[in-house]
């Protein structure tokens, strides 16, 4: 048996995951990254648009800071997320987007001086102060109270992606490709490492680490129309769902982003959108402002695909072979814009659908449909990015529910949080790494690898024919799309929690032609459905169960956003391996605790929320405190102390420069 | 897209090579399939369907299908391309044969470990910044000319997908051969004003015939670079400039 052993060992080499390496091989703890693919082909390297950072360089973002930033991140939300996470997210991005400027991240900066620029469909001139020449720029974004988005034209998730990688690769970490985990090893109530298999050569190895931490991304591609990477299966969360002690936090939790392009289903930015470009429908009429007056085609995302959605219901979407869709305009916008800061969505407009976006009038624009995008829910860790129930696991970045986004998350905070929780969950791990040892028997390593290696020799001895992989995994993705989508009912769901199981028991049955342990696609296959099926079951059931509509999640039995009975975090648990049922509890949100208690987001529907009565003594509570504090002279970091207090480590806790205003 | 164009296409053959080296009983050999063309069918759309119906056996890479991520690069017709944003519809004959790159060491079939060689050209280049002192996060960051900014991302832009490697005539010959990839990236280093490296730290990593003096101006890297980057003339200023070190 082969046996590798390492203090820090990283699942995932994705903007997270590098960044945990990064912080971890830092402290002097060797550290080994596992990826399925060489880690700068990464799904992260296709976040476009941006990464929120409150630094208030620009005219448009004066007055950001934390502040403004955690609001707009809590509305986001829809009071779904961890008011402390939130926090201590805020504080550090302005951070991380410093150190990857040292990095190498080429930020698109500010020019001092007018500037032309797209709002509300009018060309408007801007002025950028002269002292702010030369800082970090940002643009606007859906969700949001300032223009805060950092960007690198609309190549943003590439730039950070080689930033941190090639920091990681000047630190020696010793990052290694296509591996695949396939179990977490574990004993008692702490984790030890995973076992893995080289998708090269087919051989299982044991990475046995005092820290183990799953960055591996979003789970996507449980559904058939998504603009995640056709690697982000969800199966690192399934190897913590597995263990049945690890647990998962709000899967039902699943975002659809509003643009993507028709049929492929490739992401167009919201900096499309942020940039100033609108949402037409078949008669050319741009509809947003009818539904959100205030934010308009910039409200949050969740909003803004319901809205397309029920404008598509209303008869007004666009027919076409592939299904009713609406336009996207960002033509307004002028080439030379287009060809500066939006050339990727350019060069996907052109290659994929032989559209120009810059050319004037009907003739740019763009066939758009929401599709799945993001999932907010992931592997349920703490606010150190540890699992609460199995020691030694950590987990960060879109694959984590560390609860920054509860159930919609802002654009432009995702490849934000993989830097910042690489950041702090790294310092986090260390810290265990130093206190903790591998104390782990070989006899229980063995006994990990062996159910592998047995698993799989299973799998190559079933007769084929019985049941087709590929099928099954389609059919998965169909339900998905079709009953857990934009909006859902129990009866729907209740169809799709059982087809998806009896999918799961149909999958044990599905035999290889190759029979080959070494490089198969079609084995990589029949593991890794049935671990998609588990998580897909999860969301789906976990979508029933919350028989209420908060952020994303929309039920249309139950269309009210229900303080008083749902303000709760999902949680599921795997605990039996041969169920296709997981078990599901709740845990509570306590609103007494909460810097912002419940209220209006200031975009979506009005007046669909069932109160819960502490909220109102909650804020009384807040208003008054600050009322007296300000009164006391204190600063608004004393009275967000004082309101709710959070840590972080390092010294990330430290107050953040900004143009014009200081440490303020 | 008429309703008429999305009725029953064309049958396209594909011919791929299929070998296993770690296989001593492999054989390199190409498969030929069938398949029906459907609208705005890409590579990844049709090699997918001949895996999952045809020969589950067959191995690529994909990973972002956008033409993001690099991953896909392969031999279409003889020419090196990203399979993802490659439209069947463009091969008039209907006959597309596919081969994985050369110059990269052949894992199976169409795919190769592009990772592995661009991991040892990010060494061999030293591809990260430079800096004798970090500066305090907290603070203001370090101003930079906006068109400055521009011109590093420009080059930043690099996806390494390995095409202009399999284009190179010299990195067919010299193994060692750094790559319009790795002489990009050290212009891309030499314009960010992060870095601190002078002309004579580039010349100590690139001033050989595996580096900048081996380019033979063949240009087919910049022919075929997806991202369009101005690579020859990159690679003329960084041998201009290292041409004239002492």
């Amino acid at each position: 048996m082969k046996i590798q052993y390492c203090d820090a060992l990283v699942v995932g080499g994705g903007l997270a995951g590098l960044r945990v390496a990064v912080a971890t091989k830092e402290k002097g703890l060797s550290t080994i990254v596992l990826s399925l693919v060489p880690v700068k082909r990464s799904h992260s390297a296709a976040a476009q648009g941006g990464m929120q950072a409150s630094l208030a360089n620009s005219v448009m973002g004066y007055g950001d800071n934390e502040d403004v930033h955690f609001a707009d991140t809590v509305k986001g939300s829809d009071w779904g997320c961890d008011q402390e996470v939130a926090r201590m997210f805020v504080t550090t991005a302005p951070k991380a987007i410093r150190e990857l400027a040292q990095w190498g991240v080429p930020w698109t900066r500010i020019s001092g001086g007018p500037r032309e620029v797209v709002i509300n469909t009018e060309r408007t001139t801007i002025e950028e102060a002269d002292g702010a020449h030369g800082l970090i720029n940002a643009r606007d974004f859906g969700g949001t109270k300032k223009w805060r988005t950092c960007y690198t034209s609309d190549a943003t998730g590439h730039t950070m992606l080689y930033g941190v990688a090639n920091r990681a690769i000047r630190d020696d970490v010793d990052i290694r490709d296509r591996k695949e985990v396939l179990s977490l090893i574990h004993k008692g109530s702490r984790c030890y490492g995973a076992v893995v298999r080289d998708l090269v050569s087919g051989e299982l190895e044991a990475y046995v680490a005092k820290a183990t931490c799953i960055a591996t991304g979003g789970w996507g591609r449980i559904y058939r129309t998504t603009t995640n990477a056709v690697i982000c299966e969800g199966t690192g969360q399934a190897a913590a769902l597995e263990t049945g002690i690890a647990t998962l936090g709000n899967p039902e939790a699943v975002q659809f982003h509003p643009t993507p392009i028709v049929p492929s289903g490739i992401l167009l930015t919201e900096g499309c959108r942020g940039d100033g470009g609108v949402l037409r429908d078949v008669d050319g009429h741009r509809f947003m402002p009818d539904y959100e007056p205030e934010k308009k085609d910039l409200a949050s995302r969740d909003v803004v695909s319901r809205r397309m959605m029920q404008h598509i219901r209303a008869g007004k979407g666009v027919p076409s072979p592939f299904g009713d869709h609406l336009w996207l305009d960002i033509s307004i916008l002028g080439r030379e814009h287009i060809e500066k800061h939006l050339r990727d969505v350019q060069e996907i407009a052109r290659i994929f659908n032989g559209i120009d976006p810059a050319d004037e009038g009907p003739k740019g624009w763009l066939p758009v449909r929401p599709a799945q995008h993001y999932s907010m829910g992931g592997i349920r860790t703490k606010a150190t990015g540890e699992s609460p129930t199995l020691s030694g696991l950590f987990s960060c970045g879109e694959a984590a529910c560390w609860d920054l986004h509860g159930f919609n998350r802002l654009g432009g905070n995702s490849v934000a949080e993989t830097v910042v929780s690489g950041m702090i969950v790294g310092s986090y791990m260390s810290e265990y790494c130093m206190n903790n040892e591998a104390d782990i028997d070989t006899a229980t390593i063995e006994k990990f690898v062996a159910e592998q290696y047995d698993y799989i020799g299973e799998i190559l001895s079933r007769p084929v024919g019985e049941e087709n992989i590929f099928a099954i995994k389609q059919r998965m993705k169909d339900i998905m799309d079709e009953k857990v989508g934009i909006f859902r009912d129990g009866e729907t769901l209740y169809g799709a929690v059982e087809e998806l199981r009896e999918l799961l028991q149909r999958s044990s049955k599905a035999g290889v032609r190759l029979k080959s342990r070494g490089a198969n696609p079609e084995l990589c296959e029949v593991y890794r459905v049935p671990r998609m099926l588990k998580i897909a079951i999860s969301v789906a059931y976990a979508a029933m169960l919350r028989t209420e509509s908060r952020g994303a999640h929309f039920r249309e039995d139950h269309p009210e956003r229900d303080d008083l009975h749902w303000l709760k975090r999902t949680i599921v648990k795997w605990t039996d391996p041969q169920s296709t049922l997981p078990h599901i509890g709740f845990e509570s949100l306590d609103i007494m605790k909460m810097e912002m208690p419940p209220g209006f987001r200031g975009y979506g529907r009005k007046g669909m929320t069932v109160e819960h009565p502490l909220s109102r003594k909650r804020q009384e509570e807040v208003d008054t405190l600050r009322a007296r504090m300000e009164l006391e002279g204190r600063d608004r970091f004393e009275i967000q102390d004082a309101l709710m207090h959070f840590e972080l480590p390092e010294n990330y806790k430290e107050k953040n420069e900004r143009f014009g205003v200081g440490y303020e | 897209m008429s309703e008429k164009e999305i009725g029953k296409g064309r049958t396209l053959t594909f011919e791929i090579l299929k070998y296993t080296p770690s296989d001593p009983e492999s054989k390199p050999h190409f498969a030929t399939y069938r398949l029906e063309e459907t609208p705005g069918m890409t590579l990844f759309i049709a090699l997918n369907m001949i895996r999952e119906e045809q020969d589950p056996d067959l191995s690529f890479d994909f990973v972002c299908r956008a033409g993001i991520c690099g991953s896909c690069g392969m031999m279409v017709n003889g020419k090196p391309l990203l399979a993802c944003r490659t439209l069947t519809k463009d091969y008039p004959k209907g006959v597309i044969r596919l081969m994985p790159m050369p110059a990269f060491e052949l894992l199976k079939d169409l795919s190769v470990n592009t990772g592995r060689w661009m991991n040892g050209m990010s060494k061999r280049v030293e591809s990260w910044i430079h800096r004798s002192k970090e500066r305090d996060i907290s603070v203001l960051e370090e101003r930079v000319e906006p068109e400055i900014a521009e011109r590093t991302f420009e080059l930043d832009r690099c996806i390494e997908c390995g095409i202009c490697v399999a284009s190179c005539a010299t990195a067919l010959m010299r193994h060692d051969f750094v790559g319009a990839v790795g002489l990009n990236r050290i212009a891309r280093f030499y314009v960010d004003p992060h870095d601190e490296r002078s002309d004579e730290d580039f010349y100590e990593l690139i001033g050989d015939d595996n580096g900048i003096f081996g380019c033979m101006a063949l240009m087919a890297c910049e022919d075929h670079c997806p991202k369009k980057l101005p690579l020859q003339e990159k690679i003329a200023f960084m041998r201009r400039k290292m041409a004239s070190i002492k």
